[in-house]
C-alpha cells in the first residue's frame, strides 16, 4: 500500500440512481464500449461475421448456383447475396445471447446490478455494441461478393440496405438477449437460437424463389420476417419493388422490439 | 449510534431449500459485522438480499437508511459489493475495470481516470494497471474487486468471503486493507468461514447455520462462550506424553485430547496460562516439537454451539 489516500466515505454518494432517459443512454454507451474492448481483444470472436458468411457465400454460389439458376453461377450470386445477408445477420445475433449468458455466469453482472444504474443498461449496451459486428459482416459480404462478380443496380440502395439490415439486427437481437437471460449455459443459447434461426433462414426466399415451394411452405415464407427483410434488401440493391417488403420489415422490427425487449429486461431482473 | 445495516426476519426459499429461515442482522455505523457460517448456511443469500440483488420471500431490511425493497436505487447508490467470486471483468485491464464503474456512476472521464488511478495506487496495483485482469494473481484479483466496489465512495460495503482461497500471507494483506477501509468510516458486512478472520476484523459476529442465527456476540464474548483458545503440545519424545497430559490437565483443569500425531489439545480461558505452561515444561525437562495457541476451528465452534459439526452442503445460490 503506497499511499494513505482516503478510499471511501469522504464525499456524498456520487450518483442518485433513478436514471432519466439520457442517463440510461449514456450508461448503455459506456457498457457498449466495454463489449467493444472485449471484441478487440478477441478478434476470433468475429469469425461468425467474417469468415463464416464468406464460406456460405462461396459454397452456395459455386456448389448450388449452377443447379439452381439454370447454369449461371453469376446470376445466382445476384439473387443469393442479398438473401444471405438476411440469414447471416440473424445467425450473428446468437453470439449476443451467449456473451450475456457468460457474463451472468461469471458474476460480472452482479456488480452491474449492485450499481445505481438503469436495470436495462447492460442489455442495451450489449445490443448497441453489436452494431459494429453487423456493419463488419455487411462490408465483408459486399466486398467479397463484388470480387466474385456481384453487381448491384444501385450503390445508394446498398447503403440503404445496410441501414435496414443493421436496424433489423438490432431488433432481432433481443430474441437472443431474451434466450440468453432464461437458459443456463451459453451452449444452450446457441442450441435454441439455431433451432429457431434455421427454419427462418431456409424457410424463406433466401436461397430459392418462393414460387418453387409447396403451398403450405409458401404460407410460412410469406409471414417470415426474414423473407420480407430479404425482399426489401433485394429490391434496394438490385432494383424492383421495395415498398411492400420494407413496410412489413419495419412492422416486424417494431414487433420484435416491443415483445422481446421487455421480456428480456424482465427475465434479467428476475434472474437470481 | 444508528444501524447502517438492519434486517429482520429475512426468509428466502429456493425450491425445497430454505436458504434463509428468519435471519436478523444489525451493524452499527462505522463497524464491521462478521457473518460466520459454513458453506450453505445462507451467508451469500443474505448478502444478495441486502445488496438488492435478490428479493426476500419475507422480512424487512434497511441499508444506509433505505429500505431494500421500497427504495433499492437509493440503497445501490450507497453500497459497494465484493462477491464471493471476484466479479471484475477478466477481459479488461485493472484501469479499464475501474474506469467502467466510474463512468457508469456518472463521473466525467477525467474524474473517473483520477479515481481509478487513486484506487489502483492505494491497492498496490499501479504497476499492474495496464494488464488484463485474467493474468492477475488471486490476491491481486481480490484487491481489484474490492477497489471496484469502492469507486463510488460507498458508506456500506459487503465483502462476501473476501479471503476464501487466498494463502495465509495474502489473507493478512487483505485484512489490512479491510481495516483501513473501516478506519475511513465505512460500515462493513463481512462473511467468512473462519473464526480467526471474524475475530481479526469484526466488532460483532453473527453466527448463522442452515439459514438461522445461532449466536450473536462480540468476538470476545463468542470466544468465551466456546471456551476461548486451544493450546496444542506435541512432546518430542512420545514416552513423555503422559507427563505432558498430566501437566496440561492440572494447569487447564481439563482432560486433554490426544490427537492422531501424538499431540495433546486443551481449551484455555486464561491468557497467563501459556507462560506458566512453558515454565513447567522447562522445569520438567520435557522437549516439545510443537507448541501452539489457536482459535477453535469453525467445526469446533459449531460443535460447541449446536452440539454437532458443520454440514458440508452446497451454498444455496
Amino acid at each position: 500500500m503506497t499511499t494513505t489516500t482516503v478510499p471511501v466515505g469522504r464525499a456524498a454518494p456520487l450518483s442518485t440512481g433513478a436514471p432519466a432517459g439520457s442517463t440510461l443512454w449514456r450508461q448503455a454507451q459506456v457498457l457498449a464500449r466495454r463489449s467493444l474492448i472485449k471484441t478487440w481483444r478477441t478478434p476470433e470472436a468475429l469469425i461468425d461475421v467474417t469468415l463464416q458468411p464468406v464460406i456460405f457465400l462461396a459454397l452456395f454460389t459455386y456448389v448450388f448456383g449452377g443447379a439452381i439458376a439454370g447454369g449461371s453461377q453469376e446470376d445466382y450470386l445476384q439473387f443469393l447475396l442479398p438473401g444471405l445477408l438476411g440469414q447471416t445477420i440473424a445467425m450473428a445475433s446468437v453470439a449476443l445471447g451467449q456473451n450475456l449468458n457468460a457474463d451472468i455466469e461469471k458474476g460480472v453482472f452482479d456488480r452491474f446490478r449492485s450499481l445505481p444504474i438503469g436495470r436495462s443498461a447492460p442489455l442495451i449496451g450489449a445490443v448497441l455494441a453489436d452494431v459494429v459486428r453487423y456493419v463488419i459482416l455487411f462490408v465483408v459480404m459486399i466486398a467479397v461478393g463484388t470480387v466474385m462478380g456481384f453487381d448491384p443496380a444501385s450503390w445508394g440502395g446498398v447503403l440503404a440496405s445496410l441501414l435496414l439490415a443493421v436496424g433489423f439486427a438490432l431488433c432481432f437481437g433481443w430474441i437472443s438477449v431474451y434466450v440468453g437471460m432464461v437458459v443456463r449455459t451459453p451452449g444452450a443459447v446457441q442450441g435454441i437460437m439455431f433451432a429457431l434461426i434455421f427454419p427462418l433462414a431456409f424457410g424463406s426466399n433466401v436461397f430459392v424463389a418462393t414460387e418453387t415451394m409447396p403451398g403450405w411452405l409458401q404460407a410460412f415464407v410469406e409471414v417470415n420476417p426474414i423473407s420480407h427483410l430479404v425482399g426489401a434488401v433485394r429490391g434496394l440493391m438490385m432494383g424492383g419493388p421495395v415498398a411492400g417488403d420494407l413496410g412489413w420489415t419495419l412492422v416486424s422490427m417494431v414487433g420484435l422490439l416491443v415483445v422481446f425487449m421487455p421480456l428480456a429486461v424482465r427475465a434479467y431482473r428476475r434472474r437470481a | 449510534m444508528t444501524n447502517a445495516i438492519e434486517a429482520e426476519g429475512l426468509t428466502k426459499r429456493f425450491g425445497d431449500t430454505s436458504a434463509l429461515a428468519g435471519v436478523d442482522l444489525a451493524a452499527r455505523e462505522g463497524t464491521v459485522l462478521g457473518v460466520l457460517g459454513p458453506n450453505g448456511a445462507g451467508k451469500t443469500t443474505a448478502v444478495r438480499v441486502l445488496a438488492t440483488l435478490l428479493r426476500p420471500d419475507s422480512g424487512t431490511a434497511r441499508v444506509a437508511g433505505h429500505d431494500v425493497l421500497a427504495d433499492p436505487a437509493a440503497v445501490r447508490a450507497r453500497i459497494g459489493l465484493t462477491g464471493q467470486y471476484a466479479s471484475v471483468d477478466e477481459d479488461l485491464t485493472g484501469t479499464q475495470n475501474l474506469l467502467l464503474i466510474g463512468q457508469l456512476l456518472g463521473l466525467r472521464t477525467g474524474e473517473a481516470r483520477a479515481r481509478a488511478a487513486e484506487l489502483l495506487d492505494w491497492f498496490d496495483l499501479a504497476e499492474a494497471a495496464g494488464r488484463i485482469a485474467k493474468n492477475y494473481s488471486g490476491g491481486m484479483r481480490r484487491r481489484l474487486d474490492l477497489a471496484a466496489s469502492l469507486v463510488g465512495r460507498p458508506s456500506v460495503i459487503f465483502l462476501d468471503e473476501p479471503t476464501t482461497g487466498l494463502d495465509p500471507a495474502k489473507r493478512e494483506e487483505m485484512w489490512e486493507v479491510v481495516r483501513r477501509v473501516v478506519a475511513d468510516g465505512a460500515t462493513v458486512l463481512l462473511t467468512t468461514q473462519y473464526l480467526e478472520e471474524a475475530d481479526a476484523l469484526a466488532d460483532e459476529i453473527t453466527v448463522i447455520d442452515r439459514g438461522r442465527v445461532i449466536a450473536h456476540d462480540t468476538p470476545d464474548g463468542l470466544k468465551h462462550r466456546i471456551g476461548g483458545q486451544r493450546v496444542r503440545i506435541r512432546p518430542a519424545d512420545p514416552a513423555r506424553t503422559d507427563d505432558v497430559r498430566r501437566l496440561l490437565g492440572e494447569l487447564t483443569r481439563t482432560v486433554p485430547e490426544l490427537g492422531p500425531r501424538g499431540e495433546l489439545t486443551s481449551r484455555v480461558d486464561d491468557d497467563s496460562l501459556l507462560p506458566e505452561l512453558v515454565g513447567r515444561l522447562r522445569a520438567g525437562g520435557i522437549p516439545v516439537s510443537e507448541l501452539s495457541l489457536h482459535l477453535p476451528s469453525l467445526d469446533e465452534v459449531f460443535l460447541t454451539l449446536t452440539g454437532r459439526g458443520t454440514d458440508t452442503t452446497e451454498e444455496a445460490a
